[in-house]
């Protein structure tokens, strides 16, 4: 092919155009990530540092090592949990957010879609400690806010609790992302053509029927899309965790997550060194639950979806 | 009949008001509270934390902490310059790259778009230990540049997947128009089409921006020292240090709010657009 002779000179400005995007993302992303999957498969020696290949066997020790099967598979119950809740609570009350903010002449929609989305633009930090002290007994403003309204029984330190902590978080979380389900959907909601929704109407169905029946199948895509980004998102989570609970995700690891469990045994904690091999198999884990979740919704969940012409 | 239904539909309008403002109050009610009593005493926070400073409780101690302790302004621009480098080299290699898989037939085309749209579902950060190598490696750690080009190469592959689909749909007899008039290839990209998918560049940048601002983990591992600390990490080591002292932690976070509340508000109106795009009828 290079030795044909070519009455056009050699399109420079292709590889011009292509070169820095792909280069970039290349070494600092996709070489970083086949060297973390090489990784996996080595360990170091202790006393000389040097690398040597051990095949499976950190992931063998994270399967069947008593020491580390226990904490893994706590990290990976509570990740799941914690999807679970965002997937119950936080996709819909962002779908009803959005059709009640579809509903047609509502005057005020615009402040309250602003001031919903509003907490997602804050950083984990804000998040984490707003909360943090809200909810702390010191202060007491949930302590007060419950029983004013006869709840105050049932307040206890939410976030210091080995029950409600993961819940608790789970549900902070929610609080800072309903606004993306809500912007989403409400998008697919005003793509919906009038004359489908005329249609409806003088077919005699209205109110809420017409929204399961009509509306809901056209925008299920979109809900698709967000389930998969609720689960990328999910499963990589990690500094709303390390910014309230700290990296050993108190109390007693009970909101531990994928992400703070990589954290402590990249950089270590007290009693144990840093581990980059054992990191390296933890998060090689982590990128195959991400990419068997995305494989469910690209090759089960988005074919099965109709998608309507509209 | 028709008075039913109007009566049933502001039945339906005052339930729709009633839940959202329900929400509204929830996702506002946090920010306000730490807004009012990062202006109070701490007797005051105590005391009353949801009423509103007065002339007895005004007091700005926290502030006045927060801005003799740390390094609030230094945090702050270091926040800026990563996050404004990397949104620079997003845009424009982005955009770059999008022209030419929109604009070209060249072999391995498909495959190229495909490879780089990989990065959208797979998060950067399960090749933390690759990348603190790789840093470590070229003495990028504690630099600017480790965040940059770890944030640039996070930022692509959305920023090439939403800008190719604009750029298809640019005016192929403008592109034409242009070459017979002897434009150069760059000169079509940066003089005719680059201005046309501003708005696209707009969306983009709102959606790149967001989690470069916020984020903790790759600050906390590639650029934890005190020159290179961004915002966010400056103020969680600070809310560390200082627990105890509620005036310093409320200003603290009333100060990582206030820019991104102004912003909010001068932007929302195109980042509301953005998100709807391709929406609105």
């Amino acid at each position: 092919m290079g030795g044909k002779p070519q009455k056009k000179p050699f399109p420079w400005h292709i590889p011009v155009f292509l070169a820095p995007a792909v280069l970039i993302y290349t070494l600092v992303m996709i070489l970083p990530l086949a060297e973390t999957l090489r990784l996996s498969f080595f360990q170091r020696d202790p006393v000389s540092q040097a690398s040597f290949y051990v095949g499976f066997a950190n992931y063998a020790r994270l399967f069947f090592d008593p020491f580390w099967v226990g904490p893994f598979f706590n990290a990976l119950g509570n990740n799941l949990y914690f999807f679970v809740i965002h997937m119950l609570v936080q996709n819909p009350i962002g779908i009803l957010i959005a059709a009640l903010l579809s509903m047609t002449h509502l005057p005020g929609k615009k402040f309250y879609r602003t001031a919903i989305f509003l907490p997602t633009l804050l950083s984990f930090v804000v998040v984490g400690f707003v909360w943090k002290l809200m909810l702390s007994p010191l202060w007491g403003v949930s302590k007060d806010m419950m029983s004013s309204v006869g709840l105050g029984h049932l307040f206890m330190p939410f976030l210091g609790k080995e029950e409600t902590a993961l819940t608790t978080l789970s549900l902070i979380s929610v609080w800072q992302f309903v606004g993306i389900p809500m912007m989403l959907i409400y998008a697919a909601l005003l793509s919906i053509p009038d004359e489908v929704i005329e249609a409806a109407e003088c077919d005699g169905v209205t109110g809420l029927s017409q929204f399961f029946k009509i509306k809901l199948p056209l925008i299920l895509p979109t809900v698709g899309i967000i389930s998969i980004l609720t689960f990328v998102g999910n499963f990589n989570a990690f500094d709303l965790i390390y910014t309230t609970q700290g990296p050993l995700a108190g109390p007693n690891f009970s909101t531990d997550l994928l992400g703070t469990i990589l954290y402590r045994t990249f950089y270590g904690q007290q009693t144990q060194p840093g581990d980059p091999n054992m990191g390296a198999a933890i998060a090689t884990v982590m990128f195959f639950i991400i990419l068997a979740g995305v494989a469910v919704y690209l090759f089960v969940i988005q074919r099965k979806l109709t998608r309507y012409e509209m | 009949m028709a008075f039913s239904r109007a009566r049933r539909n502001l039945i339906a309008e005052l339930g729709a008001h009633a839940i959202l403002l329900t929400f509204t109050v929830i996702a506002l009610f946090p920010v306000l509270l730490v807004l009012i009593n990062s202006l109070k005493t701490k007797k005051a926070i105590f005391r009353a934390p949801l009423a509103p400073p007065d002339a007895e409780t005004f007091d700005l101690i926290g502030y006045a902490t927060v801005l003799a302790q740390g390094n609030f302004p230094l945090y702050f621009w270091n926040s800026l310059f990563v996050t404004l480098g990397s949104l620079f080299l997003v845009l424009l290699l982005g955009a770059m790259a999008a022209f030419a898989l929109s604009e070209y037939r060249f072999p391995f085309n498909r495959f190229v778009a495909l490879y780089m749209a990989l990065g959208i579902m797979v998060p950067i950060r399960l090749g933390t230990v690759g990348i603190l190598n790789l840093m470590v490696a070229t003495g990028l750690v504690n630099t600017h540049w480790a965040l940059i080009l770890v944030y640039t190469a996070q930022g692509l592959p959305l920023s090439i997947f939403i800008l190719s689909e604009f750029m298809a749909v640019v005016s192929k007899d403008l592109k034409a128009a242009g070459r017979i008039d002897g434009l150069s290839e760059y000169a079509i990209f940066f003089r005719l089409v680059l201005p046309l998918v501003r708005p696209a560049m707009a969306t983009v940048a709102v959606f790149t921006m967001i989690p470069i601002w916020n984020d903790l983990w790759f600050p906390l591992i590639l650029a934890p020292a005190e020159e290179t600390k961004t915002l966010t990490l400056g103020a969680q080591v600070f809310v560390g240090q200082f627990v105890s002292n509620w005036n310093a932690i409320l200003a603290a976070m009333a100060l990582a709010i206030v820019p991104v509340l102004i912003l909010y508000l001068i932007f929302s109106r195109q980042l509301i657009r953005g998100i709807t795009a391709g929406a609105v009828k």
